[in-house]
């Protein structure tokens, strides 16, 4: 309820003051919070500022960092298991994720029960989860062991998810699939949901079978839907770091070391700050290139 | 209902009030005078609140503590001192911040207040003033006041030692008795022994040793076996001159040998393993020797399941070149963002009187004051008393320059690549780290 003296000075605003009225504090929020540290650090990437030397004088590098982090090995493995495990973890949870989403659609009796049961994972957090699978990946008294080992034959202790290097990155792998296929199962849902039935009554009407349906309808309909998710899980695995370092720390070795580790190793363990802001510029170029090519093939897709 | 609403919430602000001024309040603190003190939550930090009760007893100020779980100390107070926070009036901080602090101006300069308040650093251990007080290292000039003396030791489980048929075993084995490990060599043998063994129905393993990735853990184990084998970590003629020190033969074949120690004799699953995953494995009864700071053994000497006579404890064993342990430990500084300076001060004065560094070993914690040390009471004064003097006697410290972090790192990786991850040879790892370290140096502007 307005008083009448306000809703006299309200009338007396035009529309484009009342607009910028509103606008305003979003802008100064998304200037205070987005712009500046993004201008600040593209700033301190051409120095040699260090966080914890506010005392040494900042040196202008120009693109000294850009440089040497392009040009360093260490880098390039980090980011080459960063892509290793975006690449694997994508595909096995858009796979699984659209299959799940495939069999709820289906309503089958405890139906609701079941999707709530697959959706527990992902509302757990990455520290729980992290902590929850080291104790499973335990050789010797961790479940994930002692099921390899009861269906292979194998000694349970005779392999280590975590020490191994053929095996660790393949162990995050599998928790993030997890804790995260759920996530693509539901938006995978929302796109089976979205598909009307008269389209499918109309293929039955010409007697397609249920595998020319899937390929013809529903597999093409749900497609934006399954890209969207592609999208959302790529981009946040592109960034992983809380998993990784619970589960290994980045080791065996570097065997796990992605991207975001090695990243906070030189922010905030050895603070160089002007290079790991460069580092984290040329992350942001990275992700921001890929996701806009693929969203312009998404909204290919969706145009069709 | 509003009415009951109202009731009730009166009623909490009555408990919490209550509470606030009955419990958590002290005299000092009503009178507004209180002091915080930052460290990592372990045993001696409990052993420090029970002294501290004797300081706002005395002096009237109050004492806070802030305590972080050692897996987020470094994270957590490196960060409230670079972001010049004031939550820390004092802070135990890790040996290898002193040069930082210093450089960067984060640790007020103790000499002046040493000189008025007739503290002399000739009244505590010298290798504990020179790891946890001095920078530049080996000049009078100090950061820190010695706090918690460590260093790394062995434990070993003595009920096992002494049973006669793994004696008989060991004796036909390797024939020698089977006793406390003089060299590192022997460490490895009894490691083996135990490895995959039986005892008591249950298969045990030889040895819990450092082998984590992600903050210092794998280069505060394998610096036991380095020193020993002859690594120093730069000309002792020509400072920062490492090849030929870092990368000797000689510290080629102590990696090696640190590496066969982690194949041959550690429970599976160790890849990632410090000091609260040895803690565990040996509690567990699953190892026969572990590899852990002095500072856990008064908590394990009382563990009801291996504690007691079940326990003993070993200094770490030699090495063909030398016998040398990795310096832990900490020393108390005032960081110098702090509003109550004078009050941090007198905590510090406090603390390094010769009662209440008597009172502070008694209670857990690792006096390094001389006056307790040598005390001829004091190898008997404890089970591991005698190993914990006699490690203080040969401690050698990681580097403190103020790039520690990134020197730490270039370590962590290149290490554990060849120790844990099979990657590469001993000389490529060490080879690798000259390097890594030269490049750092440089960066620092360092000549050498």
């Amino acid at each position: 309820m307005v008083r009448p003296g306000a809703a006299r000075r309200i009338r007396g605003l035009s529309d484009r003051t009342l607009a910028w009225l509103f606008i305003t504090p979003t802008i100064v929020l998304l200037l205070a919070i987005n712009i500046f540290p993004l201008l600040w650090t593209i700033y301190l990437s051409f120095t040699n500022y260090r966080a914890n030397r506010a005392n040494v004088p900042t040196i202008w590098l120009g693109a000294d960092w850009y440089q040497s982090i392009l040009t360093d090995p260490d880098i390039w493995a980090a980011m080459q298991v960063t892509a290793h495990f975006v690449i694997w973890t994508v595909v096995i949870e858009t796979v699984l994720g659209f299959g799940l989403a495939y069999l709820i659609d289906k309503k089958f009796r405890g139906h609701g029960l079941w999707t709530t049961i697959i959706l527990l994972p992902m509302m757990l957090s990455p520290a729980v989860v992290g902590n929850f699978w080291t104790f499973l990946y335990q050789p010797q008294i961790g479940l994930f062991n002692y099921v390899v080992a009861f269906f292979t034959g194998r000694d349970a202790s005779s392999f280590q998810m975590l020490g191994d290097v053929t095996l660790s990155p393949w162990a995050i792998v599998i928790v993030d699939a997890w804790m995260w296929t759920p996530y693509v199962m539901l938006i995978c849902l929302a796109g089976l949901r979205s598909i009307p039935d008269y389209i499918y009554e109309a293929a039955e009407v010409d007697r397609a079978s249920k595998w020319r349906q899937f390929w013809s309808i529903t597999l093409p309909m749900a497609l934006p839907f399954i890209m969207l998710a592609v999208l959302f899980r790529g981009i946040e695995n592109f960034k992983m770091f809380d998993m990784v370092n619970l589960l290994t720390g980045g080791g065996p070795g570097s065997t796990t070391e992605v991207a975001s580790i090695t990243l906070k190793r030189a922010a905030f363990e050895s603070w160089r700050t002007g290079y790991s802001s460069a580092f984290a510029i040329i992350l942001f170029v990275t992700v921001f290139g890929l996701a806009n090519i693929y969203v312009k093939a998404l909204n290919k897709v969706k145009s069709r | 209902m509003k009415r009951t609403l109202r009731s009730f919430v009166v009623a909490c602000g009555v408990v919490v009030s209550a509470f606030g001024v009955g419990a958590g309040t002290t005299p000092a603190q009503a009178q507004g005078k209180t002091i915080t003190l930052c460290w990592a939550a372990w045993d001696p930090a409990n052993a420090l609140v029970e002294l501290s009760k004797d300081f706002t007893a005395k002096s009237g100020i109050g004492m806070k503590f802030e305590f972080v779980p050692w897996t987020n100390y470094a994270d957590r107070f490196l960060n409230e001192l670079n972001s010049h926070g004031s939550l820390c009036d004092l802070i135990i901080g890790d040996s290898q911040w002193i040069g930082g602090a210093a450089e960067n101006g984060q640790y007020v300069k103790l000499n002046d207040f040493f000189k008025k308040e007739g503290i002399s650093m000739d009244d505590y251990m010298p290798a504990t003033v020179v790891g946890y007080s001095e920078w530049p290292k080996n000049t009078p000039n100090y950061w820190a006041l010695p706090a918690m003396g460590d260093a790394v030791g062995w434990t070993y489980r003595r009920d096992w030692f002494a049973r006669p048929d793994v004696q008989k075993d060991f004796k036909a084995k390797y024939g020698r008795d089977l006793a406390v490990p003089k060299t590192l060599d022997e460490l490895r043998d009894i490691a083996q022994f135990f490895q995959g063994r039986e005892i008591d129905g249950k298969k045990v393993y030889g040895a819990s040793i450092y082998t984590e990735r992600g903050s210092e853990g794998i280069t505060m184990g394998v610096s036991n076996y380095l020193y020993d084998y002859g690594f120093k970590y730069d000309d002792p003629k020509k400072p920062y001159a490492m090849d030929g020190f870092v990368n000797s033969a000689s510290a080629v074949k102590g990696l090696e040998a640190y590496r066969e120690l982690y194949k041959c004799c550690t429970p599976p699953g160790a890849s990632n393993s410090y000091m609260s995953e040895g803690l565990d494995a040996f509690k567990s009864g699953q190892v026969a020797l572990q590899m852990n700071f002095f500072a856990f053994f008064p908590g394990l000497y009382k563990d009801p399941n291996v504690g007691g006579d079940k326990i003993g404890f070993f200094v770490n064993p030699a090495g063909p070149a030398a016998q040398a342990t990795q310096l832990g430990g900490q020393g108390i500084s005032v960081v110098s963002y702090s509003k109550n300076q004078a009050e941090a001060l007198q905590y510090i004065k406090w603390f390094s009187g010769g009662d209440v560094q008597k009172k502070w070993w008694a209670l857990g914690g690792y006096s390094c004051a001389k006056s307790v040390l040598n005390d001829p009471s004091f190898p008997n004064s404890a089970p591991f008393a005698k190993e914990f003097l006699q490690s203080m006697g040969m401690v050698v410290d990681f580097w403190a320059e103020p790039s520690y972090a990134q020197l730490l790192q270039a370590e962590q990786k290149r290490v554990h690549d060849y120790v844990v991850a099979d990657k590469g040879t001993a000389q490529e790892a060490l080879d690798g780290l000259v390097k890594d370290w030269k490049a750092i140096f440089k960066e620092e502007g360092k000549k050498f």
